[in-house]
């Protein structure tokens, strides 16, 4: 390389470089943007994760309470409504994948080996239409549709300011829980990178219907917070059925809670610490007619909970996000026996048990540019029986990347993402039964409308 | 040559940069806290530039489409002050705006925003306008304890409201849609409504009495509300203030302290 091209790869570098600390701030989001005027970055550190700001609008029922939030304010044409795609290209790639030894001969014996696939993609559309229906009248749905699948990802409705207080709100429907950290709010969105999973972990051969607080759940919250949102809490009493429609799981209810506390440090910022905790009972065994399980007759109700604390930590530029979470799931459920069946419990069965967590960090370069690293883990702290070896299940993931926000403005919200991500899932190779290791680079477009 | 280019670029520069460091030099306090500029302006970029613009002239991405319009910080006149008409507003008054939010406008309470962030704020807002280097806010008006409400008061300030003109913008049920209503503009020429008073809504700088007193006295610079410091003494404004409140309570259905009724135009 000569010394030439080694001064115009300089030049175009700084030149890069001047762009993007010359670039304006951010501005708004689509579907509140439009009805504010506000610019993107009041609500969103980083869209789509939220500012305090942002936390109070959504608590507050997506309503500023400055008298404009009312729908008859808006124009007639105004639809409160958005779009997001994610187009990408991305390499997926896996290292103990049991694949036949002479392709196409399933009978020539299985062998593990690496397995890459890359490409360009578009992960589906989410939609979103939510606001108010009227003063303290709010309401948020949320289809998916993917590229072979479509669903309802939340629906809801919620009666803002009960009693004209913050401190009572009620929603009804299918909802995101108010998890410490939003697992639908995440800056990243590689295949592996994507999402938390202590919010998604059941332990080996455990057959708990709730899957983790990441889901969406069918029921009931009554919420409240301060003024300011530094204080706030939220209680969920959700149907056992992990959030799927039909009631196909048992008649027991499960309970969620959520109380958080902000506080301000004299030259760092706000801060935020909390508690959480799911607590419920789930089915080991169904009505059956023929054989066949009967949707909604799930019985012999086992305990299980997943609890934890977490915090939220600003310094100047930098925040950081840290979560822990303990698990635990009875006897019944973690070795998937019925529980009117206690003799076919493996000798030496016990409820299996979990600890986890994982810190995000975050650098805000400006409104249009955030730097992001995530590292998270899962240890088994107990396995449900001693057939199962004892780092089964343990699992770290990393993921570093960024997003650049471009273009922002009433109407669009446009972020190219580049992220790299790979996650250790301790003894789970098919056959050798050695630590199964995926990565995953992604770059692309996460694009709002 | 190479060298005045040079030279004049890096003058160019300069004077760049010590405009820029100019700009941003402002401070602000309010209670303990010291605002800092610098901060204010990462802030601003984040939160106000929508609607106030990037020079706070009020002409940001958001501004056509919002009525009433943002405020012009340039010309460093302020609504919601603690000082007289024509003065600079305190930081403690900028700093209770931002706070509070202005109702029935765009501004939304920035409470969310922590005390120190909001200080930070007003020191770059300040900066916007070279007024803030080079007066002082006058001292604030005072305002004396509040006499009982009672129906003589209210009935007082009802004829008050007539005989200072209040009813020609406001109306004479105080539902702004007074004669002169459809012709105001604010000081940039902007068409502006005067507030309903009767709507039991809150009001534009505050929700308390003593709000609704300052607003009287210190008037609402940039709109056709004038002070009344100097046309009524300070219980008659007590009146307005108790008058004001009856227009209120009957609006919602509730008992009429007051009778007495300003005369159509």
């Amino acid at each position: 390389m000569g010394t030439a091209t080694l001064k115009k790869m300089g030049t175009n570098l700084v030149v890069t470089v001047v762009l993007l600390v010359a670039i304006p701030p951010a501005h708004a989001i689509p579907a509140f943007a439009r009805k504010y005027g506000l610019p993107c970055s009041a609500c969103h550190e980083a869209w789509p994760m939220l500012n305090n700001f942002g936390q109070t609008f959504k608590d507050n029922g997506y309503q500023l309470g400055n008298d404009r939030d009312a729908p008859i304010y808006q124009q007639p044409a105004y639809w409160p409504i958005m779009f997001r795609v994610t187009p990408t290209w991305h390499r997926e790639s896996n290292n103990r994948v049991a694949l036949d030894q002479v392709p196409g001969n399933g009978k020539s014996g299985l062998m593990e080996s690496t397995v890459t696939a890359s490409g360009f993609d578009v992960g589906g559309i989410d939609i979103v239409t939510a606001g108010t229906l009227s003063k303290n009248l709010s309401f948020f749905v949320q289809p998916f549709i993917g590229n072979t699948n479509a669903g309802l990802s939340q629906a809801w409705v919620r009666l803002d300011n009960l009693v004209g207080s913050h401190w009572l709100n009620l929603k009804v429907g299918k909802f995101e829980l108010d998890e410490p950290i939003s697992q639908e709010r995440v800056l990243t969105v590689s295949n592996t990178g994507f999402p938390y999973y202590n919010y998604f972990f059941t332990p080996p051969g455990d057959n708990n219907f709730f899957t983790g607080i990441g889901n969406d759940q069918l029921g009931v919250e009554v919420s409240g917070h301060a003024e300011n949102d530094y204080t706030r809490y939220s209680v969920a009493v959700v149907n056992n059925s992990n959030g799927a429609t039909g009631l196909p799981a048992g008649q027991t209810y499960n309970v969620y809670a959520n109380l958080n506390q902000g506080f301000e440090l004299p030259g760092l910022g706000l801060q935020k610490v909390g508690v959480y905790g799911f607590f419920g009972e789930s089915p080991t065994y169904f009505q059956t007619s023929g054989g066949n399980r009967i949707p909604g007759t799930g019985t012999g109700n086992r305990s299980f909970y997943h609890a934890g604390a977490y915090g939220q930590w600003y310094f100047g530029k930098f925040d950081f996000q840290t979560f822990y979470i303990h698990g635990y799931d009875n006897v019944f459920l973690g070795n998937n026996v019925p529980a009117n069946q206690p003799s076919k419990l493996p000798v030496g069965a016990v409820g299996p048990s979990w600890n986890g967590g994982f810190v995000e960090a975050h650098y805000d370069y400006n409104p249009r540019l955030i730097l992001i690293s995530k590292y998270e883990l899962i240890r088994m702290s107990r396995q449900a029986n001693p057939g199962i070896r004892a780092n089964s299940g343990n699992l770290d993931t990393w993921t570093l990347g960024y997003r650049w926000y471009p273009i922002m403005n009433p109407r669009a919200g446009l972020a190219w993402v580049q992220e790299y991500s790979r996650i250790v899932n301790a003894g789970t190779a098919p056959l050798s039964g050695k630590d199964d290791i995926s990565n995953s680079y992604l770059m692309g477009f996460d694009f709002d409308f | 040559m190479r060298i005045k280019v040079s030279l004049a670029g890096s003058v160019v520069v300069f004077v760049f940069l010590l405009s820029s460091l100019a700009s941003v030099a402002q401070e602000s306090h309010v209670g303990n806290l010291a605002g800092n500029a610098t901060h204010g302006k990462a802030l601003y970029q984040r939160y106000c530039i929508f609607c106030h613009g990037r020079y706070g002239d009020g002409t940001g991405d958001s501004a056509p489409y919002l009525d009433p319009k943002p405020r012009d910080f340039t010309k460093a006149t302020f609504k919601c002050r603690s000082t007289p008409s024509g003065s600079l507003p305190l930081d403690s008054d900028l700093y209770d705006t931002i706070s509070r939010g202005i109702h029935a406008s765009g501004m939304p309470s920035w409470k969310p925003l922590t005390r120190q962030e909001r200080v930070d704020l007003i020191a770059y807002i300040k900066s916007f306008s070279p007024r803030f280097q080079e007066e002082k806010p006058a001292a604030p008006l005072p305002i004396p304890p509040e006499p009982s409400s009672s129906p003589d008061s209210v009935k007082r300030g009802a004829e008050l409201f007539q005989s200072m003109n209040c009813w020609l913008c406001h109306g004479k049920e105080g539902r702004g849609n007074g004669p002169s209503a459809s012709s105001l503009t604010d000081s940039k020429g902007y068409p502006i409504t005067p507030f309903d008073l009767s709507g039991g809504t809150r009001f534009k700088c505050g929700e308390s009495d003593e709000g609704l007193f300052r607003d009287l006295t210190t008037g609402l610079d940039g709109t056709p509300m004038p002070s009344f410091t100097d046309a009524m003494k300070p219980d008659q404004i007590w009146d307005v203030v108790h008058y004001i409140h009856a227009l209120r309570t009957s609006a919602k259905g509730g008992p009429t302290q007051a009778k007495a009724e300003p005369k159509a135009e």
